[in-house]
């Protein structure tokens, strides 16, 4: 890059080579870069999917369990079919194998595995989720979607609304914190901080001893109390006291830790050089924060924010059990245990999804906050 | 090696790291002197055994030192036969064929509360016609006749589940009914020389007849039992090793080949870099936690084989961005050129000369990794994706929970292995955040 900036033409002049490094340049730079960005993006979720799906049907074996329960299945009707039982037995047979043939054929089966994984591929990549087998929501449907759908809305408001409230609390701590280090909550948090490497549905096994099981205060675990009460009010007030442990059980692991990775974090930060010059001219403290702070730890803070979000799509398979929380953690379980491959598929191709997307915007947030980030050109990390 | 010593001080001039460093220390040597002292094979068959071997000791008992923190001891378990002596046999010949003999199980019970259970075990030896046995109880208030049948070769009598009997002493349970005074109003055992007399009559010349009396107390051992009457000790003994060996070779089988990998990557650049930079996106799609439950239950639950995956999952996370970017630095350091220009290859490059200067950022985050993957295989077992055959402090949680302790006060049953885990866990997290502050100059003085 830097050679080919050398060798100007002569007779062009210098206002014509700016215009032609910033014009039309830099829109074909951009989309070239998109594009590339697009198609990995689109290779990354295709093969990380593709892979899903062969584990998930472990490489097709799970087709051969679908094979055996189907002969099962129609064996044992068969056997109890009066119009069959009349029938001579080498007719009886053939009957037999037709139906299974036909069921076979019905759901599929009887094509080889290898081209029905690629129709699971492309069934998946255009979130044509199917049908489930075995698995139905908890209103009867046999959609894959109303499955997945009908839990988000709990796992969205047990991770979404625990990450959310983490996220701003410990940020906003960790950045009061790193004004006054070395005070002695700062000290207190430090010390506090190990007590993050402990798992949160670890913690909750703490809590539900104590205050479910022992001192009997709160329930120990489940969405609502049983039966859910008909009047909103009474509903909310007993999801809220459903929340309260696994609320705490996320708050205890995750506090800590974070308040004290982001007042490091801005602690690094605020020691730059160029936050000492602003301190030198006299710059008031809030400027300081806001614009020598704050704004290059802008990337970084969103990067994490985005990958906390999509993380709370996946929900947490152990802690959703713990609590008997109705998730789609548990729903990735209880498929995983019925060989439900349409629904294992579902949950991820929904999160590749959406973490190529937060990918794909996040590239262009950092252009936006980062100045020294440059699209597309052969900048620091390229 | 100054450096090390160096380091070593720097570390313990942090007091939480020093306990860290203790416990792990204490940990570690725990756990040689388990492997030594009690032998996979030996640990693993009692653990997997039945009631055969079992058989002496209470379901879901508390250990024996809650009864330090209670003013009234719970029971202990007492365990009397006529094979080790600590039962009198006398054998009384009557006829030609008949003989009698009296078995006597005599004990003082000088406890508050009843024992959980109470069973007899014979071991008879006969040809054809089976022994008569005939139970008597002895008690401060006075003797009744309990039970009167004949035996098997080998047979258990529980006298707790004894339906003819319960009705007999007034619906009571036996174990309950035998200790009080029916007469009076108190419902507490009382205390004296109670006797258990077995009058065994066989019919047979040469036969011989043996019992056992186990009244199962309400404590057991230092951890306390499991519903399948299993001394929880072994499993929280055995427990230790496994947790540390998971967690470590889990931690750096991931931590070093990512490094390696990060390193290859960076100095071949070019395909080589962009394929492991696509491979680990797309490991970044892979549903890491779904692949791991998927491979628990479809495949195989050997903790071995989801050691396995859980490093090849781990290789191309997310530490490989992190360490690219500090290669990315130091390749281009002017000692790198000096290398390159007195004729090193690449491997050796990559292995003498830009692996060693990352390992003070390896450190630390090998350390943090080890509670991180312990605690992954305790998560897995709690979902019930345990090893089926190795005792671990997760499956005994799993056990805990499918058997609904929380509900029955036996908190024990999980506070145990939590515990322990929760110890694991903070004094690796302790010693691996000193190493942090102490490796990484950018934390310094922070």
């Amino acid at each position: 890059m830097a050679e080919a900036n050398l060798s100007v033409p002569s007779g062009v002049s210098v206002e014509e080579i700016k215009k032609a490094k910033r014009g039309p340049s830099a829109l074909v730079r951009v989309g070239k870069y998109m594009a590339v960005r697009v198609v990995l993006l689109a290779m990354t979720v295709v093969t990380g999917l593709y892979l899903t799906i062969l584990i998930a049907n472990m490489g097709g074996y799970v087709d051969n369990i679908r094979r055996g329960e189907i002969r099962e299945t129609i064996s044992q009707r068969t056997l109890t079919d009066p119009a069959l039982k009349a029938l001579a037995p080498d007719e009886r047979v053939r009957r037999l194998e037709e139906l299974i043939a036909q069921e076979e054929k019905r759901v599929g089966l009887d094509r080889p595995f290898v081209i029905r994984s690629f129709d699971f591929l492309a069934n998946a990549l255009t979130l044509n989720l199917g049908r489930a087998s075995y698995m139905s929501s908890d209103a009867g449907s046999r959609m894959v979607r109303n499955i997945i759908l009908e839990r988000l809305p709990a796992t969205l408001l047990m991770t979404g609304s625990s990450s959310l409230i983490n996220f701003f609390l410990t940020v906003g701590i960790g950045l009061s914190l790193s004004r006054r280090y070395g005070s002695w909550l700062d000290k207190f948090v430090i010390g506090m901080s190990p007590i993050s490497a402990i798992p949160a549905w670890f913690y909750s096994l703490f809590l539900i001893l104590i205050f479910a099981a022992a001192l009997g205060w709160l329930p120990y675990g489940g969405l609502v109390s049983a039966p859910p009460p008909e009047e909103p009010v009474f509903y909310a007030l007993s999801l809220l006291e459903h929340m309260i442990l696994p609320l705490m059980a996320w708050t205890i692991s995750g506090f800590f830790g974070q308040v004290y990775a982001y007042r490091t974090f801005f602690l690094i930060y605020s020691s730059e050089d160029y936050v000492e010059m602003a301190k030198a001219k006299g710059l008031q403290s809030r400027d300081i924060e806001r614009r020598y702070v704050l704004r290059p730890t802008l990337p970084n803070i969103i990067t994490t924010f985005a990958f906390l979000l999509i993380g709370s799509w996946a929900g947490a398979p152990i802690f959703e059990t713990v609590f008997n929380w109705p998730g789609i953690g548990r729903i990735t379980l209880t498929a995983v245990n019925l060989y439900e491959t349409a629904v294992i598929v579902g949950t991820t191709v929904i999160f590749s999804y959406l973490l190529a997307i937060t990918v794909f915007l996040l590239d262009f947030f950092y252009a936006l906050v980062d100045p020294r980030v440059k699209i597309g050109g052969e900048g620091r990390n390229a | 090696m100054n450096a090390i010593k160096r380091t070593i001080r720097d570390i313990f001039q942090y007091p939480s790291a020093a306990v860290g460093a203790t416990i792990i220390l204490l940990l570690i040597i725990l756990a040689v002197i388990i492997v030594i002292a009690f032998p996979y094979q030996k640990a693993i068959n009692l653990w997997r055994a039945g009631e055969e071997v079992w058989y002496k000791s209470p379901k879901t008992a508390q250990p024996k030192w809650v009864n330090w923190f209670r003013a009234r001891d719970l029971p202990e378990t007492l365990f009397l036969s006529t094979l080790d002596g600590s039962a009198t046999k006398t054998i009384k010949p009557v006829t030609e064929d008949l003989t009698q003999v009296i078995m006597s199980f005599p004990f003082n019970y000088n406890y508050d509360y009843f024992p959980q259970e109470l069973s007899v075990f014979f071991k008879a030896n006969f040809n054809t016609k089976k022994p008569l046995v005939t139970l008597t109880w002895v008690s401060p208030n006075g003797e009744m006749q309990i039970a009167n049948f004949s035996i098997r070769a080998s047979e258990s009598y529980r006298v707790s589940q004894d339906e003819k009997l319960t009705r007999k002493l007034s619906g009571l349970p036996p174990q309950q009914a035998l200790f009080v005074d029916l007469n009076s109003a108190v419902l507490s055992p009382v205390k004296g020389p109670y006797e258990l007399r077995i009058v065994g009559n066989l019919f047979e010349k040469g036969d011989t007849l043996d019992a056992e009396m186990v009244m199962y107390g309400q404590v057991s051992g230092w951890a306390g039992t499991d519903h399948l009457r299993r001394d929880l000790l072994i499993g929280l003994m055995w427990g230790l090793p496994v947790a540390l060996s998971f967690g470590l070779i889990a931690a750096l089988g991931t931590t070093i080949s990512t490094m390696i990998i990060a390193a290859i990557g960076v100095w071949f650049s070019g395909w080589v870099d962009e394929l492991i930079q696509r491979i680990t996106e797309i490991n970044l799609v892979l549903p890491f936690l779904s692949i791991l439950i998927m491979i628990g239950t479809f495949y195989s639950r050997s903790l071995w084989i989801i050691l396995g995956v859980a490093i090849a999952l781990g290789i191309f996370g997310y530490g490989i961005k992190g360490y690219r970017a500090i290669f990315m630095q130091i390749k281009e350091s002017p000692y790198i050129e000096a290398a390159r220009a007195y004729g090193a290859g690449s491997w050796r490059i990559i292995f003498r000369y830009l692996l060693p200067r990352i390992i003070p950022v390896l450190v630390p985050s090998l350390v943090t990794a080890i509670p991180a993957y312990v605690f992954l295989e305790a998560g897995l077992a709690v979902l019930g994706l345990g090893d089926p055959v190795i005792p671990t402090w997760g499956k005994i949680i799993n056990d805990a929970n499918n058997n609904g302790a929380l509900y029955q006060g036996q908190y024990y049953w999980i506070l145990e292995p939590s515990v322990l885990l929760m110890l694991t866990g903070l004094a690796f997290a302790l010693v691996g955040f000193a190493l942090d502050r102490v490796f990484n100059p950018r934390l310094r003085g922070v």
